[in-house]
């Protein structure tokens, strides 16, 4: 009974608000596809979780508060709080796309009502709400009171119900004329939610930072350390340690069994892993695993311990978190840190520890300094800690002052490598005044957090692209398991390349930049060995391509496998074949397009059973076909007709080539492309008789069997 | 290299080697050499502790030092000490005034062993008695000790080929001048065939490196000798320093930082705007020394054994090769990947790092970090241009003090990453901080944990530190400084303790050796007076009179809700344990049909550990059982 209590414990109890309203539409895509992200990461992390989903500003109104107490119109229940499922994910994926404006106070009301029926006093702390909106439109006024009483008494329900909520709010171009005044109420009302409850207020301004600023995965932090933290033997401070930052690993996904059979419907498909230890002179001696012993190196020697000598004599640090003094901010560079980031709270309820840290969190900042600790986590950790505390003095009133800790190296984990002083490099390296103004001119103007306006590539904004691409892979996988990896999300690929429009409105300093400096390749070197100069785009040659190319010249370094079709897939062959033979930056684009397009129809026809492949092997062959034609390549088309019939028949498989019979498949005819060496009239023929030049001289034939 | 599944110290979850390790191509072959003229003993410096030390001194300790960091860092490089300038002799060809230091078991060039670096250690009081110094370039004899110590050092360093071995002579001296004694003709002669001997061993692909160790007071000219040795030319002529030092300690610290080699872990392309994009080396300065891999041995005959991984088939038991396809569970199914397909999704950029913009660095964020850093150096060796371009950015950077925000796109680990120029620092023991820029690699969103807002306050104000107590809490911080705090002050205490027992084992002492904690705070200064009044009124402004009493409440109460807990399951397992008949259940083998609940009611009752999987309960209780 215990465990079950616990378990139910730690489930979350979410409801997703969605403003959907006419202005929302456009960030739509981008809000299905950070919902989805986050139900799909309950799939996997958190599959007991449930999730209801409200959307408002729809023209229909559907919710049960309409009904017991009306009001609430525009406010549609999309889905019951409920345990997640895939249906949950079709649904996030499809929002509707509202026309009335909604109100987003009667939403969260909707989405609290839910939560109070779903879990009634239960589940504190694991209820929360999350509300996207861009608080364009105002919310009703209220029969009495005023907006801000409405707010509070909601807020204060919140509180008593122990749910938090989540605000992002969208704020994508600041002209918002006649809305002014809308958007300071609203931004006001939303603000005493923030002081008023336990809610979050995050603004975005792209949507990049959209997708980076929904939590998609709940992970119940973990103290590391609870305990004194000293700053001598008779004053201690109880502080809390929690990681701050800790990596979201790529998931490690499990090596697959296909030896089960396929009837074996409870087949875990797992695959165990054993380890045999065997006496490296004697390759036939195992060795079992309670006869081995550990060894160290050193040197050339191998010196064996056995683990209780080890802990006889090995280091044992007591546990403790200890000061060893303060130091100028300025005497610990950045680079420093070594791992990810912990952070120092005072125990929560002690007032005075929390007025301790508060008291040292101030007065370091002010006087630029930082603190110096050791630290021993847990008892029996056989190794120390020293590293740095950073005040963390809190902007928000209601959140206490807390410490960052940084991880310092020790002596053995730095290398003192020297490197050349850059006023002692030659002249020639040396940039002159004109290149130094370039510089200081790109490094001023490439700007990613302008003033007045959302800091761009903000880490607490930015998801971890790599991680989105795999999520929605494995949601292609599970509907078609053949899917194809689909390339990085178009809003994703911000992260990873140059904003275009930056570089767009910057392109005159660029180009100053590009025309002060003068790069080239180093002659000394063997051609064998060049490697970094082949991957760099056309517009660094000398020529110097327009402005305007800057975007594309930056494009064309990069995704020969993504973004510029380099191969023809198995889901969307046609669209594939089309971009790779319209590319442009080689002219053997073309024949490999062809090529492969051919490659993938003989494939898509040899592998048919009973002929499910047929219709898409017809409209391959119709894009070859046309393609063919715009290229004037009609025998590269006619040759390969030929040579399919020919195929189908040695393979029996002639019931393809009727299919493309009565599909109307024809050669390319002289009156398509001029080229071609085919009469119409003889275009249509091919299919019906047997083509005797193809039998005669196989050799001719451009495609080789024997090379499929 | 060896699969084991114990190995604690290996991070499974970082396929990524090369960020812990360095990756080497090639292991070095490194010939200390050695001046032990009586030049090398007159001059000396004062140190730390008073005493004076010598040039001699200076160089025999710094090998030492090395000598220890190899055999953790770089064990498989090898090593030959030679000393050149003495009265005995030893060495193969059987030269003159050159003696090549080692100990048994071990080869003249070889891997550094533990008694070599003990005997070593021993060098200053052994030196005389066993080696002695002599100068051995004299009027009236043909001998040329320094032409002897390049032919030994090229003899010994025959071992290997050049191609997989980095060969390196580092010479130690104090004399600008070695033939300053000779005239005429014969002199002129003895420095020709020395030049040509240093040159055929450059010819053989060994690199000669001089540490001239001076004074400030007298110079060490270059020009006189080695300059030509060395082919030194113009710039860099002017460029190469001599080891100048007032104090012992900074003439160690600039032999360390010489002794070690460079090594750069890759080479990447910088794609900056408008279609440029330089070449760049990246190093790995700061990385977590760990304690070394496991060597797994038989307990029986100490020999090392290998691990030989295989795999099953859960459902079949059948044995299967490297499976190809990995799957997760996924809305009850099995999605499966290939390999090719993980590294597909992956690959969101090319493996370079990209320019993406400039912020202050005021956004840089204490919590805005990984990993450790990786360092990045311009290099024109590819593109010639890199460098200027490199350097004016760099300055554009630290004038304007922003950094660069890139993406680096690793095919296992793409990352934002933030690029802070650092400006070179220099003190008197020679460079602190490299010139340069450091990548540190950011977090994403998903990194990133909100904790602060976990505990938010229930009222709308948190309690927030009076400008009084602020006020003591600067005086408290004033008084505990530490002044010239440098990062890496600190030796590893696991580490040292580690290295130190092995050394202790290895060499098969009884006693094990003691190791300092460096890391232990300062209790005496913590007690000056100064000190500790700044701690009461810190305490005081905020804790008031009554912190003791008021603590050990807190932890009274804490003590006793944990004790109470554990009393009431101790108190529960005795009234369950009676419950069952534990003999007969271990007898008939029916212990492991009970829950892990179950038996722990056993091992309460009993104060045994209750920790682990339930095998592991179940021998625990039989052993305890005596059975």
């Amino acid at each position: 009974m215990l465990l079950v209590h616990l378990y139910s414990m730690s489930l979350e109890g979410l409801v997703l608000v969605l403003d959907v309203g006419p202005s929302m539409h456009a960030l739509l895509p981008e809000i299905e596809k950070v919902c989805s992200m986050l139900v799909q990461k309950k799939l996997i992390y958190n599959k007991y979780d449930e999730v209801g989903v409200v959307v408002f500003g729809t023209a229909d109104t559907k919710n049960d508060l309409t009904v017991e107490v009306g009001g609430y119109e525009n406010v549609m229940v999309l889905r019951d709080v409920k345990v997640v499922d895939g249906d949950l994910i079709e649904a996030v994926q499809q929002l509707p796309r509202g026309s009335a404006h909604g109100d987003f106070l009667d939403a969260i009301v909707v989405g609290m009502d839910m939560l109070i029926k779903k879990y009634g006093p239960t589940n504190k702390g694991k209820k929360r709400l999350c509300l996207i909106t861009n608080a364009l439109t105002p919310i009703k006024d209220p029969y009495e009171g005023s907006k801000e009483d409405q707010v509070n008494t909601v807020a204060a329900q919140m509180m008593t119900h122990g749910m938090k909520m989540d605000c992002i709010i969208i704020r994508a171009n600041q002209d918002w004329g006649v809305r002014k005044e809308i958007v300071k109420e609203n931004d006001f009302l939303l603000d005493v939610f923030s002081t008023r409850s336990s809610s979050k207020k995050v603004y975005v301004e792209s949507a990049t930072s959209l997708l980076g600023a929904l939590r998609t995965r709940n992970i119940s932090p973990v103290t590391i350390y609870r305990g004194d933290f000293e700053l001598s033997s008779k004053l201690k401070i109880k502080v809390w340690i929690y990681k701050k930052t800790s990596e979201e690993k790529f998931p490690s996904l499990k090596k697959y069994s296909d030896k089960a059979p396929p009837t074996d419907k409870f087949a875990t498909h797992e695959i165990k892993v054993d380890y045999e230890y065997k006496s490296i002179e004697d390759p036939n001696r195992v060795v079992p695993p309670e006869q081995r012993i550990k060894g160290y190196r050193y040197g050339p020697q191998v010196v064996p311990i056995s683990s209780a000598e080890w802990e006889a004599v090995k280091f044992k640090p007591e546990k403790g978190v200890k000061l060893l003094g303060f130091t100028d901010v300025s005497n610990i560079m950045r680079q420093y840190y070594m791992r990810d980031v912990n952070i120092f709270i005072a125990e929560p309820g002690n007032t005075k520890a929390t007025l301790a840290v508060s008291a040292l969190a101030r007065a370091m900042k002010d006087m630029d300094k930082v603190a110096i600790i050791r630290c021993v986590w847990r008892q029996g950790q056989a190794n120390v800690v020293v590293g740095v505390l950073t005040p963390n003095v809190s902007e928000k009133d209601n959140i206490p002052d807390s410490f960052y800790f940084n991880v310092l190296p020790f002596a053995e984990d730095v290398r003192e490598f020297q490197f050349p002083s850059f006023s002692n490099l030659p002249p020639s390296v040396q940039p002159n005044e004109q290149q130094q103004q370039a510089a200081d001119k790109l490094v001023q103007m490439l700007e990613l957090a302008p003033s007045g306006k959302e800091e761009a590539l903000q880490p607490n904004l930015t998801p971890n692209p790599v991680l989105e691409r795999y999520y929605r892979s494995l949601e292609l996988k599970s509907k078609d398991p053949d899917a194809a990896i689909p390339p990085l999300d178009e809003t994703l690929r911000k992260i990873t390349e140059p904003d275009a429009e930056l570089l767009y409105q910057n392109r005159a300093v660029i180009e100053e930049f590009r025309t002060s400096f003068e790069l080239k390749e180093n002659p000394k070197l063997k051609k064998s060995s060049r490697r970094v100069l082949r991957e760099k785009p056309s517009g660094s040659s000398e020529e110097g391509e327009g402005v305007s190319d800057v975007g594309q010249a930056m494009d064309a370094i990069e995704y020969t496998s993504n973004v510029k079709v380099g191969k023809i897939g198995d889901s969307n062959p046609v669209q594939d074949f089309e971009a790779m033979i319209s590319r442009r930056d080689s002219p053997q684009w073309i024949t490999k397009a062809i090529q492969s397009m051919k490659d993938k129809i003989f494939d898509l026809v040899e592998n048919s059973f009973e002929g499910d492949t047929y219709e898409k092997a017809l409209e391959c062959l119709g894009a070859l076909r046309k393609g063919c034609i715009l290229e004037q390549e009609p025998k590269q088309f006619n040759d390969f007709l030929h040579h399919l019939h020919k195929f189908c028949q040695e393979k029996n498989l002639s019931s393809f080539s009727e299919y493309l019979m009565s599909h109307e498949m024809m050669l390319i005819s002289k009156n398509e492309a001029p080229e071609s060496d085919v009469p119409e009239h003889e275009a249509r023929l091919l299919t019906v008789k047997k083509e005797p030049k193809a039998e005669q001289d196989p050799e001719t034939v451009p495609l080789d069997v024997g090379r499929l | 290299m060896d699969i084991d599944p114990d190995d604690v110290f290996r991070d499974d979850d970082d396929p990524e080697d090369e960020f812990h390790q360095e990756r080497d191509a090639t292991k070095e072959m490194l010939v200390y050499l050695v001046d032990a003229s009586p030049k090398m003993f007159s001059t000396t410096f004062p140190s730390e502790d008073q005493k004076d030390v010598s040039h001699f001194q200076i160089a025999v300790r710094s090998i030492a030092q090395s000598l220890k960091t190899q055999i953790i860092n770089r064990s498989y490089d090898e090593v030959a000490i030679c000393f050149f300038n003495t009265r005995e002799k030893k060495n193969l060809q059987d030269l003159n005034g050159v003696y090549v230091f080692n100990v048994p078991e071990r080869e003249d060039l070889d891997r550094p062993t533990a008694r070599l670096i003990k005997e070593f250690d021993r060098i200053e009081e052994s030196f005389d008695k066993q080696i002695g110094s002599k100068y051995g370039i004299l009027p009236g004899t043909r001998d040329n000790s320094l032409y002897n110590a390049f032919w030994a050092a090229q003899a010994i360093l025959r071992k290997g080929s050049a191609k997989t071995a980095d060969k390196r002579i580092l010479l130690f001296t104090n004399e600008d001048d070695p033939f300053g004694n000779m005239k005429g003709v014969t002199k002129m002669d003895m420095m020709r065939t020395t030049l040509q001997r240093a040159k055929d061993a450059q010819d053989l692909g060994i690199l000669i490196e001089l540490l001239p160790l001076s004074r400030p007071d007298e110079d060490f000219n270059m020009s006189t000798f080695y300059a030509e040795l060395l082919g030194l030319e113009g710039n860099d002529l002017a460029e190469f320093k001599a080891l100048i030092g007032e104090r012992f300690e900074d003439m160690k610290d600039q032999l360390r930082k010489r002794i070690f080699r460079k090594r750069k872990v890759r080479r990447i392309n910088f794609i900056i705007a408008g279609g440029i994009s330089i070449e760049l080396n990246t190093y790995a300065l700061v990385r977590p020394t760990n304690p070394g891999a496991i060597t797994w041995l038989d307990s029986v005959t100490n020999l090392p054994i290998k691990a030989e991984r295989s795999f099953f088939c859960s459902d079949t038991g059948a044995l299967l090769q490297e499976p190809p396809k990995l799957f997760q569970t996924y809305k009850n199914e099995n999605i499966m990947f290939s390999a090719n397909e993980l590294s597909e999704i992956k690959r969101v950029s090319t493996g370079h790092l990209r320019l993406l913009g400039f912020k202050p660095l005021s956004c840089l964020k204490d919590y805005h970090n990984l990993r450790p850093s990786t360092f990045v150096f311009p290099s024109d060796e590819e593109v010639i241009g890199s460098t200027c371009i490199f350097i004016a950015l760099h300055r554009s950077m630290l004038r304007l003090k922003r950094f660069a925000v890139a993406f680096y796109g690793s095919s296992t680990h793409p990352q934002l990453v933030a690029l802070v120029a650092q400006d070179e620092i220099v003190s008197t023991s020679g460079q602190i901080e490299p010139p340069g820029m450091h990548m540190i690699y950011l977090p994403y969103s998903d990194d990133i944990r909100p904790v602060e807002e976990l505990h938010t306050d229930t009222n709308p104000m948190a309690p927030r530190a009076t400008e009084d107590q602020i006020k003591s809490a600067s005086l408290l911080v004033k008084r505990v400084d530490l002044k010239n705090f440098s990062v890496c002050q600190f030796a590893n205490p696991a580490l040292q303790r580690h290295y130190a027992v092995l050394q202790a084992l290895a060499l098969d002492e009884d006693e094990m050796p003691d190791t300092k904690d460096e890391t232990l705070p300062d209790e005496e200064g913590l007690a000056r007076p100064g000190i500790v009044k700044a701690l009461e009124e810190f305490k005081l402004s905020v804790y008031g009179e009554n912190f003791e009493e008021e603590n050990d409440l807190m932890n009274n109460e804490k003590t006793s809700e944990a004790s109470k807990k554990r009393k009431a399951i101790a108190e529960n397992a005795t009234k369950e344990y009676a419950n069952y008949d534990w003999l007969d259940l271990a007898d008939n083998g029916k212990l492991k049909e009970l829950t892990v609940v179950e038996l722990k009611y056993y091992l309460t009752r009993h104060n045994l550990p209750v920790t682990g999987k339930k095998e592991a309960l179940i021998s625990r209780i039989l052993t305890h059982m005596g059975k």
